[in-house]
């Protein structure tokens, strides 16, 4: 039983549908930015995407070949570890699903990795099925790149440090691989919905 | 890999509370059994009605290592839901929970040396303050450069603590006020630039670990004029806030 903490008395939300908010969570109109380092600005003729690791031929795209791709617009919540959770985010991208269509693999787990030396891993189950996307537009405009732009790895279903920023590939891996923050003791899968925040949780 | 203490929640109770400034106070908490912390990390802190609703909020740990209290300082956020209690209404004895300690990041440890390079925006010195206070427990003599950004002397926290690290061998602290510089202050009074910053020092070729934290757009321009400068976006450390929630 926790401690109760006098005089505390909360301001309960009540226009906030609560099967949507998971626990520990609260709603914020605004998009906060949470990164560990600077914010890099890599030209878009020197980004490319690449699906690589253990797969049987690796494949790449250029900024204009990945535009090119067939895309979905699509509106999710997101929820991210340090407890803030935006609800009807709207996105375009091209699901992962797609950027797998022909890849041939035994992997069971994805590494994506980024500009700026970011890693996270993620079982490859839980980007595939349409549950997963690589994002170049938020709200019908370019996506910023504090919030990850040119493009992002998006992954509503798990705290928002899986949705990769500033991504410039997915490396398949057959091992799981820790990545940055799970490697620091953030959990490994990160479901908000059980509040798997730390590495014990 | 260090090995790592389960992150559950425990028991805080208020031993004392800390007014900072006008709308910041510290709150020093016994934790039963806290497996402690290095510098620069920060603690999940949750509140329970008596109806029994919970909120939670993360805060940086302020406090050193070395205290044989946890210390949180928390600014207050105009229309927050946690903020307003525990900078307003909480008193002595009065209990919530904690656990951590989360982050493995932005850290440091008098071991892993210097140059330092701190920069804080408002309550973004938190934990750096935790940093600069495990130092003066070692007795540091790691090259420090400490640059805190502030709008006015009323917003300026641990100022006095500050000016009495100072004397530390190896340890420069900078003020710049963006709003209402103190009356007779000839110092900076604009926000961090690329000026400012080359006459502070150190310059990109010392190897200095940065710690950048602050509100989200002062994080964002303070690391890129680093970058700009040519100092190793990896060796930049950045802890963002947004002014939300709270």
């Amino acid at each position: 039983m926790p401690p109760f903490s006098r005089g505390f008395h909360g301001r309960r939300r009540a226009d906030v549908d609560p099967s949507r908010l998971p626990p520990g969570q609260y709603l914020t109109p605004d998009f906060p930015v949470l990164s560990a380092g600077p914010t890099p600005h890599t030209p878009l003729d020197e980004w490319s995407l690449t699906i690589d690791g253990a797969v049987d031929a690796a494949v790449s795209w250029s900024w204009e070949a990945f535009l090119a791709l067939p895309t979905e617009t699509f509106t999710v919540d997101i929820h991210c570890v340090t407890k803030w959770s935006k609800l009807d985010t709207t996105w375009t991208g091209v699901s992962v699903d797609t950027l797998l269509k022909d890849v041939e693999t035994a992997a069971d787990y994805v590494t994506a990795w980024s500009d700026g030396d970011y890693t996270t891993n993620v079982p490859l189950e839980d980007l595939t099925g349409g549950r997963a996307w690589v994002v170049h537009t938020y709200d019908a405009a370019p996506l910023e790149p504090e919030h990850g732009g040119p493009a992002r790895l998006l992954v509503p279903h798990l705290y928002f440090w899986k949705s990769a920023k500033w991504l410039r590939g997915l490396t398949l891996t057959v091992q799981d691989e820790p990545g940055f923050w799970e490697s620091v003791g953030y959990h490994n899968y990160g479901d908000p919905w059980r509040e798997q925040r730390y590495w014990s949780d | 890999m260090t090995r790592r203490a389960p992150v559950v929640w425990r028991t805080a109770t208020v031993r004392g509370v800390v007014a900072e400034s006008h709308h910041a106070r510290t709150l020093v908490l016994d934790v039963p059994e806290w497996p402690g912390h290095r510098a620069g990390q920060h603690v999940d802190l949750r509140l329970t009605a008596e109806d029994g609703y919970q909120a939670q909020r993360s805060y940086s740990i302020a406090s050193a290592p070395e205290l044989d209290a946890l210390e949180i300082t928390v600014e207050l956020i105009d229309d927050g839901e946690v903020s307003p209690y525990l900078v307003e209404e909480v008193r002595p004895g009065d209990q919530f929970e904690v656990r951590g300690p989360i982050g493995g990041h932005f850290t440091w440890s008098v071991p892993d040396g210097g140059p330092l390079l701190l920069i804080g925006g408002g309550s973004g010195l938190v934990p750096l303050m935790s940093m600069l206070r495990h130092r003066a427990a070692r007795r540091s003599e790691v090259e420090t450069r400490l640059l805190v950004s502030a709008r006015g002397a009323e917003d300026a926290l641990h100022s006095d603590e500050l000016a009495s690290l100072e004397p530390s061998a190896g340890l420069h602290v900078a003020w710049t006020f963006t709003r209402t510089p103190p009356p007779g202050w000839t110092g900076w009074a604009r926000r961090v630039d690329a000026a400012m910053l080359a006459e502070l020092g150190p310059g990109p070729d010392a190897g200095a670990r940065s710690f950048v934290c602050g509100p989200t757009p002062f994080v964002e321009r303070v690391a890129e004029l680093l970058v700009e400068a040519g100092h190793d976006p990896r060796a930049i450390h950045a802890e963002r806030f947004g002014p939300t929630g709270g």
